[in-house]
Order: C-alpha cells, then sequence, then structure tokens
C-alpha cells in the first residue's frame, strides 16, 4: 500500500486538508482535525499508514522545536517582568495544584509514580492554540479573564520545557539508545560530569552571545538584499544550529530553540521571523498530531468505553476546579472566573509532546499512551461544548447578565443607536452622543466596565458583538444607526459584515484604525469610517507649524483640505486591486504605499495655497490692465 | 487714560503687506490691547465670556479690518452675532458698553475717489459701515468715522508708513479726553488736522 514518498505526502496533506477543513466547519480547533486525519489514514481505518508512522513522529517533533523558539519570540522579558506576578502567581498555582491533583487521581488509580507523574504533567498544561484562539475570536483579550488565561498559558509555556527536560530523569531503563535519537551523538557521556556541566552552560551562554552579536547582524544583511526565502533560509538556519548545538551537548533542543526565541525577542525581526516561520510550524505540528492520531490503538480504547469517559469527565472537573480556585484567590469577577475556568479546562496540545517523549522513553506503554491520547483529544474537543454551556446556560444567570431588565425610560426610542465597544474610543463617543439626550444601547465584552455602565444608568449588553442573537436582543431591527468603535478591526469587520448581510437598513459608522483598515471596510461598501489616526495627527501637525510661525485659520483651512484630499485618495487606492506580489515584506509594502503617497503630496505643491484673500493677485492683473491700456 | 482695544480681523495676515506695517506700528504701544481673532478663533467658535471680559476692560473698541465686499471678513460677524448678547450689550438691561467709543480701522484695495455717488462703488465707505454704526448706537456706544488706508493696490512703501504714524498718532489721540471734540464733520478721522500732519 505504501513506500513511495511522493505517495506517502499526498496521503497526509489530503486527509489534513479534509479533516482541518470539516474540523474548523465544526466549530472544533484545527488540532483536532489533524489528529482526526491521523486516525483516519492510520492503521486502524484506512490503514494507508503503518510502521512508518513512527519515523513520521520524530520527523515532525521538529514542529515542536520551532514551535518552543515562537513561544521565547513571544516572550519579551521586559513584558514577561511586568506580569510576573500574575503569570508566576496564576500559572504556578494551577498548574501546581492540577498536578497534585491528578498524580494523587492516578496513583489511586493504580498507576506507578512515574506514570502518574508524567500524566499528571500532561494534565496540568492547557492548549493554548484552542484557548488563545477563542479569547481573539471573542475579543476578550483586553478583560481580566483574557490577560489571566494569557498568563497561565505563557506560565505552562515555560514550564514546558522544564518538564521536557525533567522526564528523562524518570526513565529507569538504560536501553533507550533506539528511541531517544539524541543519545547517539550525545557529547556528554564521554565528558566527566564537571565538564558536562561546564558544556551545557557555555552552550546557553553561546546563544545569547551569538543572538545578539552574530544572529541579529546576520539578519540584517538578510533582510537589506530583499529576497524574501533568504529571510526563511536564515530563520532556519537559526533554528537548526540551536538545536544541533543542543543535540551536540546533550540537553533539549526545544529548550535551546525557546532560549534562541527569547534572545531574538527584542530585536527588530521579531515579527519577521514570527510570520516566516509560524506556516512551517503549522503545519510541522500538523503532522505531528496526524502522526500522533495514526498511532492511537482503537482496539484497546473500544474495550474500555467507560474507563475513557469516566477518566474524561474527572480530569476536565478537576481542571475545571482548579482553574475556578485559582480565579479565585486572584479576586476575577464570576462571570470572568467562568469563562477563564471553561477556556482551559481540556488537556492541551503540549500533552501530545510530554505522552509521546515518554513513550519513547518507555515510561509509558502503549495502553496507557493510547488512553491519555484519546483523552486528551477528546478532551479538546469538548471545549467549544463547554464554551457554549457556558455562554448560554450558566452565564446569563449569573454575574454580569447579558441584559438588565429596565422600567421604560422617558425618551422616547423612536431614534435608536447601538455603540459596540465601550473603551476609549467609543466612551468619548457616548459621551457625547448622552450629551445630547440620545442615549445609545451600549454592547461591550468586558463585564467589569458592563457593570459600572449599568450602574451610570447606560442600557448595556453583555457579551460577543459578533453574534447575531446578541444584536439582535439589543435591538438592531428596529436600529436607525450601528456604530462600531472596538480596537480589534477583525471583530470589527464581522460585526460590520453580520449587520451588513442581515439589518442591511441600518446604517453603520464604523471606527478604523488606519489606512489598511479603512481600505478593507471601503471594499465592503461600507462608507462611514473614521480614521483614528488622521484628525488627531493633523490637529499635532497644525499646531506643530503654528508655533512655528503660520497663522491658525490658515492651518485650520489646510486641515481640511488635507482631510479632504486624504479621504478622496483612500477612496480612490481602495478601489485598486491590492499588491499580487504578496512575496515582499509587508512592511516593505506599508513602505511603498508611504513613498506613493509622499509623492502624491509633494506633486500637489508643499502647500496648495487658496488665493483667497491675498490681493497681491488682483494688484497683478490691474497693473497688467493699466500697462495694457497705456 | 483711556484702555484701547484691537479687535483685528484678517483671515489671511500673512499675506497682507499693508496691514503688517501697521499692525507692527501699533501691536506694543502702552494701554492698546491687541486681539487677534483669526488667530484666537482659527474655527470660529468664539469665546464669549472672555470676549465680553475683554470689552468691559477698555474705553475704546477697534474693529480693524480689510474692506471685503463692503463689509468685514466673516469672523467679524460672527463676533457680532456671539458677543453683543441681548441683555449685555443691548436690551433693557444690557448695559455693558453704555458710554465706550467704538470705530472701525479698515484698509481697501480701491482708491478714495471711487467711493462715492458717481464713483464706480456707487456709495460712501460711511454708508457701507451703517451696520457698524448702528450697532453701536443701539449699544449706547459713540461711534466715530472710520480711519482708512484706501488705494492699498497702488500704495507705495513710504506713504504706508506715514499712514502707520497717523494710526499711531490716532491712538494716542484716542487715548486722552476727546468727549469734547467735534467729529460728526468729518468723513474720516484721518482728516484730523493733528492727523493729517504726518500726509504733508
Amino acid at each position: 500500500m505504501t513506500g513511495s514518498l511522493l505517495f506517502e505526502a499526498i496521503v497526509f496533506l489530503l486527509g489534513a486538508i479534509i479533516c482541518v477543513a470539516i474540523a474548523k466547519r465544526l466549530g472544533l480547533s484545527s488540532v483536532i482535525g489533524y489528529l482526526l486525519a491521523g486516525v483516519v489514514i492510520g492503521p486502524y481505518v484506512l490503514g494507508f499508514i503503518g510502521k512508518e508512522g513512527e519515523d513520521i513522529l520524530h520527523f515532525a517533533e521538529f514542529g515542536v522545536v520551532i514551535m518552543l523558539f515562537l513561544i521565547g519570540l513571544e516572550i519579551e522579558p521586559k513584558n514577561f517582568w511586568n506580569m510576573r506576578k500574575t503569570i508566576l502567581g496564576m500559572g504556578g498555582l494551577q498548574v501546581g495544584l492540577t498536578m497534585f491533583l491528578s498524580y494523587g487521581l492516578f496513583l489511586i488509580l493504580g498507576y506507578s509514580v512515574n506514570v502518574s507523574l508524567v500524566i499528571s504533567m500532561a494534565i496540568a498544561l492547557s492548549s493554548t492554540a484552542i484557548a488563545m484562539q477563542t479569547i481573539k475570536e471573542k475579543g476578550l483579550m483586553e478583560t481580566t479573564s483574557g490577560a489571566s488565561s494569557f498568563s497561565i498559558l505563557l506560565f505552562q509555556d515555560i514550564i514546558v520545557i522544564f518538564m521536557l527536560g525533567f522526564i528523562p530523569l524518570l526513565s529507569n531503563t538504560e536501553d533507550t539508545e533506539t528511541s531517544n535519537h539524541t543519545s547517539d551523538t550525545s557529547l556528554l557521556e564521554t565528558l566527566p560530569i564537571g565538564f558536562q556541566t561546564l558544556a551545557i552552560i557555555l552552550s546557553v551562554a553561546l546563544i545569547v552571545v551569538a543572538g545578539r552579536y552574530l544572529i541579529v547582524p546576520m539578519l540584517r544583511k538578510v533582510a537589506k538584499t530583499g529576497v524574501r526565502e533568504m529571510l526563511i533560509a536564515a530563520a532556519f538556519l537559526i533554528v537548526f544550529s540551536i538545536s544541533y548545538l543542543m543535540e551536540f551537548v546533550g540537553i533539549s533542543p526545544a529548550l535551546g530553540a525557546f532560549l534562541g526565541g527569547v534572545v531574538l525577542s527584542n530585536s527588530e525581526f521579531k515579527h519577521e521571523l514570527e510570520s516566516t516561520l509560524e506556516p512551517f510550524k503549522n503545519l510541522m505540528l500538523g503532522l505531528f498530531f496526524m502522526a500522533v492520531g495514526a498511532s492511537i490503538n482503537f482496539i484497546v480504547i473500544a474495550n474500555i468505553p467507560f474507563t475513557v469517559g469516566g477518566i474524561l469527565l474527572a480530569i476536565i472537573a478537576l481542571k475545571a476546579f482548579v482553574l475556578f480556585i485559582t480565579a479565585h484567590v486572584f479576586k476575577l469577577k464570576i462571570d470572568q472566573k467562568l469563562l477563564l475556568t471553561f477556556n482551559l479546562s481540556q488537556i492541551g496540545e503540549f500533552a501530545f509532546v510530554l505522552l509521546s517523549f515518554a513513550f519513547g522513553l518507555n515510561i509509558l506503554d502503549q495502553e496507557v499512551m493510547d488512553l491519555m491520547l484519546v483523552i486528551t483529544a477528546l478532551s479538546m474537543s469538548l471545549t467549544p461544548i463547554l464554551g457554549i454551556i457556558n455562554e448560554h446556560y450558566i452565564l446569563p444567570k449569573v454575574g454580569t447578565k447579558e441584559s438588565i431588565d429596565r422600567p421604560m425610560d422617558h425618551i422616547a426610542k423612536s431614534q435608536k443607536v447601538i455603540l459596540v465597544g465601550f473603551g476609549h474610543f467609543g466612551s468619548t463617543v457616548g459621551r457625547f452622543l448622552r450629551s445630547h439626550g440620545v442615549e445609545a444601547t451600549i454592547l461591550d465584552i468586558d463585564s467589569n466596565r458592563v457593570d459600572f455602565l449599568r450602574k451610570m444608568g447606560f442600557e448595556v449588553y453583555y457579551g460577543d458583538a459578533t453574534r447575531l442573537s446578541l444584536l439582535e436582543s439589543a435591538g438592531i431591527a428596529d436600529a436607525n444607526l450601528l456604530i462600531i468603535a472596538i480596537d480589534n478591526p477583525t471583530v470589527t469587520r464581522e460585526v460590520a459584515r453580520i449587520v451588513k448581510d442581515n439589518y442591511p437598513n441600518v446604517e453603520l459608522l464604523i471606527r478604523a484604525k488606519n489606512r489598511y483598515d479603512a481600505y478593507d471596510l471601503l471594499n465592503m461598501g461600507i462608507d462611514n469610517i473614521y480614521r483614528e489616526s488622521l484628525d488627531t495627527s493633523l490637529a499635532l501637525a497644525s499646531d506643530a507649524l503654528s508655533k512655528l510661525g503660520f497663522r491658525k485659520y490658515t492651518l485650520a483651512r489646510q486641515v481640511q483640505n488635507f482631510i479632504k484630499y486624504d479621504e478622496e485618495s483612500i477612496r480612490r487606492l481602495a478601489k485598486q486591486p491590492t499588491d499580487e506580489d504578496s512575496y515582499i515584506f509587508k512592511a516593505r509594502q506599508e513602505l511603498a504605499e508611504q513613498e506613493k503617497l509622499l509623492n502624491n503630496d509633494f506633486k500637489r505643491g508643499v502647500v496648495d495655497y487658496d488665493n483667497h484673500w491675498d490681493s497681491k493677485n488682483i494688484k497683478d492683473a490691474l497693473q497688467q490692465f493699466q500697462k495694457n491700456k497705456s | 487714560m483711556k484702555k484701547i482695544l484691537i479687535l483685528f480681523a484678517h483671515p489671511k495676515f500673512e499675506k497682507s503687506r499693508v496691514n503688517k506695517v501697521l499692525i507692527d506700528k501699533v501691536k506694543h504701544i502702552e494701554n492698546v490691547t491687541f486681539h487677534d481673532l483669526y488667530e484666537e478663533y482659527p474655527n470660529f467658535h468664539i469665546d464669549v465670556k472672555r470676549e465680553q471680559e475683554l470689552l468691559l476692560k477698555h474705553d475704546v473698541i477697534i474693529w480693524h479690518h480689510p474692506f471685503y465686499w463692503y463689509s468685514s471678513p466673516a469672523i467679524l460677524k460672527q463676533w457680532k452675532d456671539m458677543v453683543l448678547e441681548f441683555n449685555w450689550a443691548h436690551g433693557p438691561t444690557g448695559l455693558a458698553l453704555q458710554g465706550k467709543t467704538a470705530l472701525n480701522v479698515i484698509t481697501t484695495g480701491g482708491k478714495r475717489e471711487i467711493y462715492c455717488a458717481t464713483g464706480s462703488n456707487s456709495f460712501t465707505v460711511n454708508e457701507f459701515l451703517r451696520p457698524y454704526e448702528q450697532t453701536a448706537n443701539l449699544c449706547g456706544m459713540r461711534f466715530l468715522p472710520p480711519f482708512a488706508v484706501m488705494g492699498t493696490y497702488s500704495l507705495n512703501d513710504e506713504a504706508l508708513l506715514l499712514y502707520a504714524n497717523q494710526y499711531k498718532s490716532l491712538l494716542d489721540f484716542l487715548k486722552g479726553n476727546i468727549d469734547d471734540v467735534n467729529l460728526s464733520n468729518y468723513f474720516f478721522i484721518n482728516d484730523l488736522p493733528i492727523l493729517s500732519k504726518h500726509l504733508i
């Protein structure tokens, strides 16, 4: 059935494309899709992939290394330091308590100390992919539950490196040479203990020094060439080199990659590296998850459905309990607690990494491995369902209600305005409307703010504005205007699209972050766009010119001219198809755009002086006229 | 000594040769407040309270402006509409400006000769300034003939300097007690003997 490399590649890619699409359609994480693809093409369903699945697993583990490099990139030491209390406090409490309880649980279930320890580590970790996806989709990043989730996940991301370092110590057998691929070439075994430690310290120091004085200058040179694929090559060179160095001294390549990422997180190439490696990481991890899926032994699982179900529920309950306690200790409000609890209660993709790592070291046997893999996958699949239960049945009953009944207002509701988002931008809009006796119905996602606004007597709906049902209960059907004042352009577009599709008669007034946002919105056919970066910056520029001696009234007129000109140009440029050559850097694309704008300005002249009230023209014309007469 | 408020209105002062020379001459004189309306209120959002307080602190109000379309630039009309409130500047209890003095200081491109019944502009400057005259009357202020710098299109620098000196002398004159001086016979206050000496 197998044999050809091309055939295997086709099987994997086809499986991934089909299953991920299905999973996404069902509202599940792409991780589930990959796992499912692995199961389908694996030996127990279609049987396309047999024994070679394990080799693929080894190859795909490199995705984990890239992932940790990217996690390292995300951690700016300064930000980390600022958030250290929440990260270490909440993360530490969550991981520690979860590990302690699940360790106890599995000991009681009759597993050995080492096995229980590995499983408890796996359970303690939640799915960054799923949780962050949900937080971003729902625009919860600015709320306390969002920030807390982020802190806990960040702590888990870091602690997993130590776990990966710790697991080999649990390996009680010496015959690991076939599965532990790092041990063959390890330098450590040939050196005395003192030198081993020294080698590790030296290589870590080497990464830090090289990151600063070798890698960054090299990336600058590469960026100057302007050849996009060179940056990809450079990114891989960095990750490969670090991994090689780490394997050479015999420590985890993942740890080295993480360290390399942290070193580069302050460099100007952070975002370039991220965007370059991200798709490769995703694909490699996808391959990894597929290999994991293909290795699950379903015959064993099918025989013990109640054991699987029981342990699954026990673990989710345990995780949820710990998260709730953690949230309680850190004094989150009840609905923020619930959001955090339900969002992080699954076992994450790190579990696959830890479990297959431990399996490779012969700490786990096939049966336990399969059991835990299935439970992990199932717990991840349950997250969206738990989220829906929370959102529809629990949250509306406790804490900040989605809406509250208010006595009928004295203001006639014939003019209805809905204001989505009451942050810095939206609150200014809302205050100004209110000062004119127009009470906007507010939609906001931050429960603290919602409670406060309700106390102030506003009509506020709490929840995700991309849910049509929430917009409908806020009265979109009778609204004249809908104002979108939220910070997140993706959510803005989504809300705009939903309203345009379902209630085309509601007039939309939309805050745009910048030109690019404005292009998108204009191309969606929305005309009332308010770029937050336009009026204020011109007010500043005009004040600057005023301090240099320009007259204020002339400036005031020029500002209006400039806005008019810029609004026209943005409408013109939005219509042009976007640059097809997607290989040039995004930053470079923006620079090119800037250049175009500046060139247009230049053609327009330094200042397009209107001739109003300038008597010079009349004088010149009169003199010319008199000359002609005489 | 009386205090003088110059309410200056020029939408494009930076391009006005004549007004620059005139203003430079009088801007820093003692007891004279120069108040640049287009610079203070580029968006026409006039601070009424502040303007009224300024008016109360001064005895002589000068509307200094170029003569556009036989009237003042737009902001001066806006200023009148906003500041001269009912029952403050006029009306039964609107006595704030009673007894003060008001006049226009204007610059015109056309020469004096064309502002008359037989000239191309058909009317005199004084006739065009009737709205200001009646505004002053209604607010209980004494309205003086205008100080005019005319024919600015063909005005050379020496002649302009003479006008500037004349403007300065006018302000000195207005700072004194002029209650007994009869000015009703003059079309322009420029024609006062003490001022016209500059032009000789």
